[in-house]
């Protein structure tokens, strides 16, 4: 078995150390580190994106509530100023409306008094119309003068009945 | 090995004039000495070289250009990486990431030796009893070392299970001394036999194919395929015990649970 010659053990026990120690001091000193370092650089980049990505996730969510505060506070605003708007144009037109009625109930009155004078002043007018036409009658049938006074004192009595 | 085994190897060897142990011989390149010591640059030491270049080209290709989205071989060193990375956490802590660096070499270096084998005319480092136990010695060493230097004399703990009565321990402790000084054994014995059999196993069967000839040859051919995915997941396998075995053992060092 030529694992047995231990002639040869010596040489094969140096050039084992030569050149383990050789990769050794080369893979510690040199790749690993820079091997290391790239997956390490890796890592805190992704770390770093996802970080980049919880914050932007925050910022979105920030916005999105605030969105909605302003949206809620701009729809209560807009409800008061049309109660507002509302209130004020039934005040108007409750005025308004008020000064229409109080302008009418003003000339019905004045019409109702502008009646009545009309009215008295027709009925005076009946009464000499009456006289009249009783003293003409009177005239007609009987052939007798009637004065105007009696006439019209007649025509107030019967008038009066 | 049995005698009959044997025999059929040396049968089959004779038959094509293979010899299955040929492929484990150490050949020398270049005949050296330094300091009366033999420094000889050969087969096993060449193809160190070629396993050290590997694994440093491929982690140099992965990480010259890189970028935040990898491209191939980026992905495969950085895959490799994190597969350590994360065997050492899950199976050290993070305080074993402190010997990441030697995990991960260790761990390349077996892969690619065993990975090396499995091409033809290659050598195969880690079918040498010498260089796995080597391995093995000093990740014994090193985590006694950091055992003893971490928890001082404390660390002789570990010998004594606890909730065990009193009496037990006598035989208890002498039977967890002998299994952590085994541990080196067990280590290297498991990588370097997996490594030796299954090349022998192939080499076998590949004489076979050729004393059996194109008749019957088909038969052991198509093992010597299916036995080729077996090896290449064993070589990947072995490297991954190692290094795994190598992890938890160092946890035993930093974190003592009994």
């Amino acid at each position: 078995m030529p694992q047995l010659d231990f002639s040869t053990f010596a040489p094969q026990l140096v050039w084992l150390f030569i050149t383990f120690v050789g990769l050794y001091l080369f893979l510690a000193k040199v790749a690993l580190p820079r091997i290391g370092g790239v997956i390490e650089q890796r890592r805190d980049r992704i770390a770093d994106d996802l970080d980049e990505a919880a914050r932007l996730k925050a910022q979105t969510d920030d916005a999105i509530a605030a969105y909605e505060t302003s949206l809620a506070l701009a729809k209560a605003k807009a409800l008061v100023i049309a109660q507002e708007t509302r209130d004020v144009l039934s005040a108007e037109t409750d005025k308004e409306r008020s000064k229409v009625e109080a302008m009418l109930s003003e000339k019905a009155r004045e019409a109702e008094v502008r009646i009545a004078k009309t009215k008295q002043k027709a009925v005076a007018n009946i009464k000499d119309v009456a006289a009249d036409t009783a003293q003409a009658i009177v005239q007609k049938l009987i052939d007798k003068k009637v004065t105007k006074k009696s006439a019209s004192v007649s025509v107030t009595s019967a008038m009066g009945k | 090995m049995s005698a009959d085994t044997g025999t059929v190897v040396e049968t089959a060897a004779e038959g094509s004039g293979i010899d299955p142990m040929h492929q484990f011989v150490i050949q020398t390149k270049i005949p050296l000495e330094l300091f009366g010591i033999d420094v000889s640059f050969t087969n096993s030491a060449m193809f160190m070289v070629i396993a050290v270049i590997l694994v440093s080209g491929l982690m140099i290709a992965g990480s010259r250009k890189a970028t935040l989205v990898p491209g191939r071989l980026q992905s495969v060193t950085e895959l490799s990486y994190e597969f350590v990375a994360n065997m050492v956490r899950d199976n050290a802590g993070t305080e074993g990431l402190k010997y990441f660096p030697f995990i991960f070499t260790l761990f390349m270096f077996i892969l690619a030796s065993n990975m090396i084998g499995m091409f033809p005319y290659t050598f195969t480092v880690t079918s040498h009893i010498i260089v796995t136990f080597a391995l093995a010695a000093i990740v014994f060493l090193g985590v006694t070392a950091i055992g003893f230097a971490k928890n001082g004399i404390g660390y002789l703990g570990l010998f004594v299970p606890s909730g065990v009565p009193k009496v037990m321990l006598i035989i208890l402790v002498p039977i967890e001394v002998i299994s952590y000084l085994t541990r080196p054994v067990s280590l290297s014995v498991r990588l370097f036999a997996n490594m030796m059999a299954g090349h022998t196993m192939l080499k076998v069967f590949a004489g076979f194919v050729v004393s059996l000839g194109v008749i019957g040859g088909w038969l052991p051919l198509g093992f010597m395929v299916a036995l080729t995915g077996l090896e290449v997941m064993i070589a990947f396998l072995q490297a991954y015990v190692f290094a795994i075995l190598s992890c938890i053992y160092l946890n035993d060092a930093l974190h003592m649970h009994h």
